[in-house]
């Protein structure tokens, strides 16, 4: 069975068609990218993932089971996580918490055992800190691990997110423009990052990316967007030599410069 | 052990208080005074769990210690007492001293689903037009009371005294202060286990982030739903609790200006502040006591001493710190979450 299927999937903001018939079927442990100039719709395409839009047309099909109609909470319990454009971790939480609040749907207890102290929530409250304290730990992450996010590093600030999205323990993880705004340097980390979290937690690996270096670095396969569009789909070294996909990128008439 | 030191010391402080009350060594006026001051802790802690730690804005807390204080008097008077309106006692009143806690969790439980009369908006709305629809639902509960007869209406509710009679005829002891007493550490104590749990630390993020709240797997509907009725919950307990202090309650005594008074408090303490909290409430009582003299200036004084708090210290006495964060010996000696582990 597909670990993903999406078929048809279309989304209108009032008249405007920010989605067009997009297709998609991943098996498991790709390395996807999804490119196209601004407002293409790349995020709109995570947002109807995710379950934070709900799609005017199509359907989505997550190891077989309709997403469509979920809401975000409950498709994440199923196993898609995701990372933000704009970094949206919870600020006035320590890093460590942040990383526990995300296993809220594998918390194993309820309001009762919380406030009752219960011999399940002492197991289960164990468990969750474990696994945040070890995720923190595999990303280097534990010298951090009371502070606030917004006191750190953009780049560092990246990284706990993207720590954030797996201690979700998700099959399908969405990073969107996890480059944008950090430097070289910590680029290259990252697609080191990205790469060995694929290999490590055996999972598949969908992102949304600008920097050209790093979608052609991590990327097997890529789909390009254009207004809604899918113009086209390949590996990385066919969608650079793409008329379209240059195209849409540049624009129709040779540069004035060439 | 330490993690119990915190208990053993309010344990010893109520039995130092129930001692003097029992003996009579404190006057009356210093016993309603204390209990006052259970009752404004349990209010304000229970309100900063949805203006401190949800990060929403409620402003209508007394509409659900209304609801908790009408629910808990009337179930008291209809069971242990003989009243105009509801005849005979249905229970023997001595059973009255068993069955106390049972009516005024009944209150609390009242109170809570009236809860759900925010919690649900809370869905869709926020901010606001979420505080709005509080100030709607705190009139809404003001306005019935007014309108059920039964209950007295506007004139309000008496007689809650015969049911706390009929439990010192059982055995001779400050019943009232012993329940808020019990009240006012155990919602403390709950509220303090709810918000240091990964579960209870849901509507934290909520308060930083809904969307990334609801996207990283948090229920956040289920999530304002129990930090609503938790909160009104807790207020319907303070709320028969109060009833039973006063011995009578009129829809007047929950209008928006307790609301505010109780708002007061948590801005005082600090937003997600649970010992801000407790500090403030019993600060803002005492004072309200010292300021007596004053007369109808009490008004103008506290209010200016707002006004200065918000210039000079926006976010409250301890703002999202605790006692503990600021004197770290605390720690040692009552032990945290963490500490304890």
């Amino acid at each position: 069975m597909a670990l993903l299927e999406i078929k048809n999937l279309c989304h209108y903001f009032g008249g405007l068609r920010a989605l067009h018939q997009f297709d998609l079927k991943l098996e498991g442990g790709e390395l996807l990218g999804l490119i196209g100039p601004n407002g293409a719709g790349k995020t709109t395409v995570f947002n109807l993932l995710c379950g934070f839009y709900r799609p005017s047309e199509g359907e989505i099909l997550f190891r077989g089971e309709r997403l469509t109609g979920l809401r975000p909470h409950a498709v994440t319990a199923r196993g898609i996580a995701r990372t933000f454009q704009n970094i949206r971790l919870w600020n006035e939480l320590s890093v460590f918490d942040n990383l526990c609040i995300s296993q809220h749907h594998n918390l194993g207890y309820g309001l009762l055992d919380s406030l009752l102290r219960t011999g399940r929530f002492r197991t289960n409250e164990r468990r969750v800190r474990k696994q945040a304290e070890e995720m923190l730990d595999l990303l280097g992450l534990s010298h951090v691990a009371r502070e606030l996010p917004k006191n750190l590093p953009y780049g560092l600030q990246r990284r706990v997110e993207i720590g954030r999205a797996l201690t979700i323990r998700p099959q399908l993880l969405l990073l969107d423009e996890p480059a944008a705004g950090i430097n070289p340097n910590e680029v290259d980390q990252l697609i080191e990052l990205i790469r060995w979290i694929r290999d490590q937690f055996k999972l598949t690996v969908w992102l949304i990316e600008h920097q050209m270096r790093v979608v052609m670095a991590v990327c097997e396969t890529l789909k390009v967007l254009d207004f809604g569009e899918t113009i086209a789909a390949g590996t990385p070294a066919e969608i650079r030599s793409n008329k379209r996909v240059i195209q849409a990128y540049l624009g129709d008439q040779e540069p004035a410069y060439a | 052990m330490q993690r119990y030191n915190g208990f053993i010391l309010f344990a010893l402080g109520s039995l130092i208080v129930l001692g003097l009350s029992h003996g009579n060594l404190i006057n009356a006026y210093i016993q309603i005074t204390i209990m006052f001051i259970g009752i404004n802790i349990i209010l304000s802690s229970s309100l900063n769990i949805i203006n401190g730690y949800m990060g929403e804005f409620s402003c209508g807390h007394a509409g659900f210690m209304a609801v908790g204080a009408y629910v808990t008097s009337v179930l008291n008077m209809w069971l242990f007492a003989s009243d105009r309106v509801f005849g005979p006692p249905l229970l023997p009143p001595a059973s009255a001293v068993l069955l106390f806690p049972v009516t005024l969790l009944a209150g609390g439980i009242a109170a809570a689903l009236a809860g759900l009369l925010v919690a649900v908006p809370s869905f869709r709305t926020r901010g606001d037009y979420l505080a709005i629809i509080t100030l709607a639902v705190n009139y809404i509960v003001k306005s019935s009371i007014e309108n059920i007869q039964v209950i007295g209406g506007a004139r309000g509710f008496m007689g809650m005294r015969k049911v706390v009679q009929s439990m010192s005829e059982v055995l001779d002891v400050p019943w009232v202060m012993i329940w808020v007493l019990i009240a006012t550490g155990l919602s403390v104590w709950l509220i303090y286990r709810f918000v240091n749990s990964t579960y209870g630390k849901g509507i934290v993020a909520i308060r930083d982030d809904e969307i990334a709240a609801e996207i990283m797997s948090v229920n956040t509907q289920r999530m304002k739903m129990v930090a609503f009725m938790l909160s009104s919950g807790l207020a319907g307990i303070a709320g028969g609790l109060f009833a039973n202090i006063l011995g009578y309650i009129n829809p007047g005594s929950f209008t928006i200006m307790k609301s505010t008074e109780v708002m007061v408090m948590v801005y005082l303490g600090g937003m997600g502040s649970l010992s801000g909290s407790v500090l403030s409430a019993v600060g803002f009582t005492v004072l309200m006591e010292v300021l007596r003299p004053l007369q109808l200036f009490k008004w103008v004084v506290i209010p200016l001493l707002l006004i200065v708090l918000m210039l000079f210290r926006p976010e409250g006495i301890l703002g999202n710190r605790e006692l503990s964060d600021v004197f770290p010996r605390l720690k040692r000696w009552f032990g945290t979450e963490q500490g304890g582990k």
